[in-house]
């Protein structure tokens, strides 16, 4: 345990303890100037406001992939079922460029979204593609069926039999993925720089933000922010983390 | 009726959004033809990226591998205070943006940081390798751990009691018991440790300081030749990272824990 927890320490406690330092160093109010400088602000929302949308449709989109992967039989379905992984081998810049390659200017089908808002949303329903699907798919294949022929047996509709019985078994799984993909797309860099244009104020992510202070030397500008990353990812993985501990615990009852 | 609405549905987001972009780079990368897609990835500059690429995956992937069973084993098999603390830690590269994680070794090891007199020696860790190492371990820390971690809890400790009280030493009980049976979750682990230190853009991006031929990855090399609007050759060394990754699929597809075994 003592090599683990020095290797740790080494690793990322201390370069994140230095970021905090940095962050602080310039006080409560050097902080807080830094983190409401207008460009900052407009960022973090931007960014949060996209990861919300792509959280909304990954919710139903993954919930539906997984549907017809796990409940469906279909020609291909064992491609399809390989590919979902791609976005997690893939490197992000890798899928920026492919996106901008399909939905950039020069793009072959006439569609151009390059250096707008839309650009962004795309670029980050890629990286966060497999998150819900992967959450909720081992949940349904699990999931008996006789709960739902019951329902049906008693005449509720495809839809019915949905919404009161598959949908509350799937929803902690649904939940879980959806954090997972709010938390990458909070941070997402990669994906986003070269399709986004990086427009301050308008196309411009947290994490081009922070790299952009980084680039012109403005380190303690460049940590606030960062430091604002760092709450949100780590509230993110301790919600997980309660959210995991509740589902086992429904389980065992 | 709603089963084909539903099938068409789900079919077509994943073309849409992730089969038709990847595939159209395969053919951007060898639209004028095999010749200059080839040229393209065997310059210098590619081959420097390539071969830097490899390097650090050759050091980042083997010490995550150790740490990860070390860790696994500790975290299962110890009880000791301080293990919630130990767990976010490990899980908190997943979740973090890999420019704050670039941004914090930059700090740490730059100039006026706390570990800033190391340049003092002549060992350079900013804008070099050992920095670009250093941010590739951070972000691939979880992979090994936690596949590891549920086979652990999953085999259990009877066997290797049983190996114990039969006068085994620890590592031959390691070697000889417990390794055999975390061997494929370490494979898998490793695959995507391996996939993802090939792959990381941002933290790299931050720490390498870009200075082509010397601090260029292949992640760095395709944004690099992109800007500069060598298109060919970003689109060449795409394909060439895109072929790694169906390559990782597949070894995914390999070595995942089958749901019959779980």
């Amino acid at each position: 345990m003592g090599l683990a927890t020095a290797y740790l320490s080494l690793i990322v406690l201390l370069p994140l303890a230095a970021l905090v330092w940095k962050a602080g160093k310039a006080g409560r109010g050097g902080f807080w100037d830094a983190v409401s400088d207008p460009q900052a602000v407009s960022a973090l929302k931007l960014t949060i406001a996209v990861s919300v949308a792509v959280c909304l449709i990954n919710a139903v989109m993954g919930t539906v992939v997984a549907w017809i992967l796990v409940r469906d039989r279909f020609w291909g379905q064992g491609v399809v079922n390989a590919i979902i992984d791609l976005p997690f081998a893939l490197p992000t810049i890798v899928a920026g460029l492919t996106l901008l390659a399909l939905y950039g200017p020069n793009g072959p089908v006439g569609v151009n979204v390059a250096f707008t808002r839309w650009a962004i949303l795309l670029a980050l329903l890629f990286v966060t593609l497999p998150f819900v699907i992967r959450t909720v798919q081992p949940v349904l294949l699990e999931l008996d069926r006789e709960m739902e022929e019951a329902a049906a047996s008693l005449g509720a509709g495809p839809l019915k039999t949905f919404r009161h019985i598959v949908f509350p078994n799937l929803f902690p799984a649904i939940l879980s993925g959806v954090a997972l993909a709010f938390a990458r797309a909070i941070g997402e860099f990669g994906a986003v720089v070269l399709i986004s244009g990086n427009l301050p104020f308008k196309t411009e992510v947290a994490a081009v933000f922070i790299f952009g202070r980084i680039e012109s030397g403005d380190a303690p500008g460049a940590a606030a922010v960062s430091v604002v990353i760092l709450v949100i990812s780590f509230v993110v993985l301790l919600a997980i983390g309660a959210l995991r501990r509740w589902t086992t615990r429904h389980d065992r009852v | 009726m709603s089963r084909w609405l539903l099938r068409l549905v789900g079919v077509s987001y994943l073309a849409v959004i992730l089969a038709a972009p990847v595939s159209l780079v395969f053919w951007r990368a060898f639209e004028h033809g095999f010749g200059p897609a080839w040229d393209a990835v065997t310059t210098p500059a590619a081959k420097h990226a390539f071969y830097l690429t490899v390097l650090i995956a050759a050091i980042a992937v083997p010490a995550n591998t150790i740490f990860g069973v070390v860790c696994a084993i500790a975290s299962v098999r110890r009880r000791c205070p301080g293990k919630g603390i130990v767990n976010a830690l490990v899980d908190l590269p997943l979740a973090l943006s890999p420019v704050v994680v670039g941004l914090a070794f930059l700090l740490l090891y730059g100039r006026a940081g706390w570990f800033g007199w190391l340049g003092d020696h002549g060992i350079q860790v900013v804008f070099a390798l050992p920095g670009m190492i250093l941010v590739t371990i951070f972000v691939t820390l979880p992979f090994v751990v936690r596949e590891v971690v549920p086979v652990l809890r999953e085999i259990g400790t009877e066997q290797e009691q049983a190996a114990a009280t039969l006068g085994a030493s620890p590592f031959q009980t390691f070697r000889r018991v417990t390794l055999p049976a975390i061997r494929w979750a370490v494979a898998y682990g490793v695959v995507l440790t391996t996939a993802r230190a090939l792959g990381e853009f941002g933290a790299v991006s931050v720490i390498s300081g870009h200075i082509v031929g010397k601090t260029e990855t292949m992640t760095l090399h395709v944004e690099e030749s992109f800007q500069s609007f060598d298109y060919t050759g970003a689109y060449a060394a795409s394909v060439v990272l895109a072929m790694v990754a169906i390559a990782t699929l597949v070894a995914m597809n390999l070595f995942k824990p089958k749901e019959a075994t779980r």
